[in-house]
């Protein structure tokens, strides 16, 4: 096979299903160029596409990004690139394997499902939208995402993560499931919440204070919170076919000190010139 | 005077309080006076006051003109008071009111506007060359000269293909045309007014020049100007939507800025209002923090991506900037992110504006714009990168005189801020934190904002850039350059007329009566 993309479009019962192939490589066996991939990509949203599937991705960055249809579902098989569906509005991404750095980097919303792990800073800056990921993500998943109105983003992981969950989170919610994490570890890492002026994080399973970053707080789980959490897991287990405990027990949950940090820090006096 | 025994320790701690006296005064004509209140209710720092049937002065004047401005009888004079401390060369009364404030409060002092500190303009020490005889001038009432400046990445070289056409080699990006080679900088909305960004934006549009939006995203009334707007995404994402990166006609990554070089972005909850609630998406009077640094970006490498990826949001229509505060290794920075696939940069110097701004960044950190713009142009000469990027700087450029200095000195374009808001009224009292600019600037209360017309910042702003451009015109017809590009960098026509040579060198300029060989 020559670095080709195949492109092939078909319509089923009204749904126009537009697959593009990129499992093609060039004479030095390089994987197709992002660019031409994206290209392609827009050309069939452009067309009036109302599922893409994307075949053999390998590590193209910034598929879907700005991708502002609320109806277009993409399929991706193979392993996308960083920034998967940065600045997105509305489509909603499926990724069959795993996904790499920032995935739905400040998206405003959407969708996106990732059946693997995804790597470091998952949902940087969302501000709206759903991330669900079956594996386990790195560090700084759910960094400074915000809320407004009605758009809340949420990311829920289902394994563990990294150091600095919910950096200088502003708003939304953060789920860690902590699948196959032992009941005597903890399945988020060290600085949880540091700086967080805003939102809420969601740990099954063991969080000790020292894990605490500055501004962050454990709070007890109240009834509002189990339906927050029932509503994810319901999500999570229709998105994986899986079936999850409600062991409210286990479940630790970190909310910011204030939704003003600064205040106090500075000293507003006149300067003199 | 003693606090009694019973005093609280804070009431017998207020006596510090008193030991900094006012810096201005309000003085008023008492046989001119007319009465009428309206400087009590015009003064929005309450420094005024009616008792006794006369106005008197509380307290806390800084000297923002408005109510000396607004007096109908015109007889309100703002005076500036002797302190009557005890002088003393290096605790100077700006020192010690210093450390008594924050030995009240324990807080980070806070300030705005850019540092007032006496470091000295090296724009004041350059003087301009002009043609004579062998090099005659031009007539710019006559002749064309050419102002018209673009912003985006230039391929490198010109090639005449097989067939005799003329093309580019190295990818030449999208480009921003401009009818002068002025640009506003980024004052958000949040910062300032609304009826301040809209009069900043009118006037980018009659002028057709960019105006950069600021941080804080774009208000949807400000949509109809996107076509003159660079929109800034900085590490807040504030308002960076997909219409956004759509519409506006530049995108440009904000890492720095020149007043708090290494510092974020921080705008109190009590300025979270309604309107800026809505246009930064953050729930209302929550803190808006931009963090230090974007989480996504920890090196070149790492901002490539970023740029790579808005490049890819806008679909390689618009070019896609990066604006750094100057900082000492500012060279080096400007080639790492002219590398990264930066099509415009922005140097920001260290005496540029603020909003708010810890005081101890804005007066010790950074590099001036002179300096700046010298040695980042020299070293992307050297790499053979400059003729790819436009290079814009700011940070004080006070006058025309400034911007034809600064691009001389290798900049493409001057960025303006401080000077756009001096055309609507700032008086530059510094006081911008405070959320109480008496011009309806930088402020949200409603009843201070109302006070600016944006049809008349608009057109005062506009008048003021316009002057500016006829003076380029001038100079530039003067000596004897009839397109602003032939300017860019040329050294040649400056000369340094200052205390310190070395400054000269490390700018590459020749000092007054050294000639051309
Ligand atoms: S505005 Fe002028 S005339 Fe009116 S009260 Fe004040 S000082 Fe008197
Ligand atoms: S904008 Fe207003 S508060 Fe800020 S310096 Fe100017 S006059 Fe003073």
């Amino acid at each position: 096979m020559d670095g080709t993309i195949l492109t092939k479009t078909v319509v089923l019962d009204g749904v126009k299903e537009t697959t593009i192939d990129v499992s093609g490589r060039d004479q030095w066996g390089r994987p197709i160029d992002q660019r031409e991939l994206n290209i392609e990509v827009r050309k069939a949203i452009g067309e009036g596409a109302d599922r893409i599937i994307l075949e053999g991705v390998m590590g193209q960055r910034y598929i879907a990004s700005a991708a502002t249809n609320r109806c277009l579902y993409i399929g991706i098989k193979g392993t996308p690139g960083n920034d998967l569906g940065a600045f997105m509005d509305g489509p909603t991404l499926e990724v069959f394997g795993n996904a790499q750095d920032m995935t739905g980097n400040t998206m405003s919303s959407g969708r996106i499902v990732i059946h693997g792990n995804a790597w470091d800073v998952t949902g940087l800056a969302a501000r709206g939208g759903r991330i669900l990921v079956k594996g386990s993500s790195g560090y700084r998943v759910g960094i400074h995402m915000k809320a407004f109105g009605s758009s809340k983003p949420s990311v829920v992981i289902g394994g563990s993560t990294g150091d600095y969950l919910g950096e200088y989170m502003a708003g939304g919610t953060v789920l860690v499931l902590g699948h196959g994490v032992p009941e005597a570890e903890s399945p988020v890492g060290t600085f949880i919440g540091a700086g967080m002026h805003g939102g809420v994080i969601y740990v099954h399973g063991r969080v000790d204070e020292h894990q605490l970053g500055t501004g962050a707080k454990l709070c007890p789980l109240e009834a509002e919170d189990r339906e927050a959490i029932e509503e994810l897991l319901s999500d999570f287990e229709r998105s994986f076919g899986m079936t999850e405990e409600r062991d409210w027990e286990r479940y630790s949950k970190i909310m910011p000190m204030s939704s003003r940090p600064f205040r106090g820090r500075f000293d507003p006096t006149m300067v003199w010139p | 005077m003693n606090a009694p025994a019973h005093a609280s320790l804070d009431d017998k701690e207020r006596v510090f309080d008193r030991i900094i006296p006012d810096k201005f005064r309000p003085i008023i004509d008492r046989n001119a006076c007319l009465n009428c209140k309206r400087c009590v209710k015009e003064c929005s720092f309450g420094a005024l006051e009616w008792k006794d049937d006369r106005v008197v002065y509380k307290g806390g004047c800084v000297a923002c003109q408005r109510c000396s401005a607004m007096c109908p009888a015109r007889c309100i004079e703002i005076a500036t008071v002797p302190s009557g401390l005890p002088p003393h060369a290096s605790y100077t009364e700006r020192v010690r009111q210093g450390i008594n404030a924050q030995a009240s409060s324990g807080g980070v002092l806070l300030c705005s506007c850019g540092t007032d500190m006496p470091y000295g303009m090296i724009f004041d020490d350059l003087i301009l060359d002009a043609a004579q005889v062998t090099n005659p001038s031009i007539d710019p009432l006559r002749e064309q000269v050419e102002t018209r400046t673009y912003v985006g990445r230039r391929s490198s070289r010109v090639m005449l293909s097989g067939d005799g056409y003329v093309t580019e080699s190295d990818g030449s990006g999208p480009v921003v045309a401009m009818d002068m080679p002025i640009m506003f900088g980024h004052i958000s909305l949040g910062a300032v007014s609304y009826n301040c960004q809209r009069s900043l934006f009118q006037a980018a549009k009659d002028l057709n020049i960019l105006a950069g939006s600021g941080e804080g995203g774009l208000h949807a009334d400000f949509l109809q100007f996107a076509d003159h707007i660079n929109g800034e995404v900085a590490s807040g994402r504030f308002g960076v939507t997909p219409e956004y990166l759509r519409r506006t006609a530049a995108v440009e990554i904000k890492v720095g800025q020149g007043a708090k070089p290494g510092h974020g972005g921080h705008l109190p909850g009590e300025k979270v209002s309604d309107l800026i609630s809505q246009t930064r998406m953050i729930p209302l009077g929550t803190d808006a923090l931009s963090p230090y640094p974007h989480h996504d970006i920890y090196s070149i490498e790492d901002l490539q991506q970023l740029i790579a990826a808005l490049k890819e949001s806008v679909e390689y229509r618009v070019p896609v900037g990066v604006k750094i505060a100057a900082v000492h290794n500012v060279a080096a920075i400007a080639s790492g992110v002219v590398r990264a696939g930066a099509d415009f940069i922005t140097i920001d110097g260290f005496r540029g504006g603020t909003g708010s701004t810890p005081r101890v960044i804005r007066d010790h950190a950074g590099l001036p714009i002179e300096v700046a713009t010298a040695v980042v142009d020299k070293r992307l000469n050297e790499e053979g990168l400059r003729n790819r990027v436009t290079v814009c700087a700011g940070g004080s450029i006070r006058s025309a005189a400034d911007m034809i200095k600064v691009i001389a000195l290798g900049a493409d374009v001057a960025m303006v801020c401080t000077s756009a808001l001096i055309a609507m009224g700032c008086q530059v009292c510094q006081s911008c934190h405070r959320g109480l600019c008496a011009w309806g600037i930088a402020t949200q209360r409603p009843e201070l904002t109302s006070r600016l017309d944006p049809e008349i910042g608009a057109r005062r702003v506009t008048r003021l850039f316009h002057a500016w451009n006829e003076e380029l015109k001038e100079v530039m017809g003067a000596m004897g350059i009839d397109a602003v590009e032939s300017l860019v960098g040329n050294r040649d026509r400056l000369r340094y007329f200052g205390p310190n040579q070395k400054i000269a060198e490390v700018m590459g300029v020749k000092h007054v009566g050294e000639g051309w060989g």
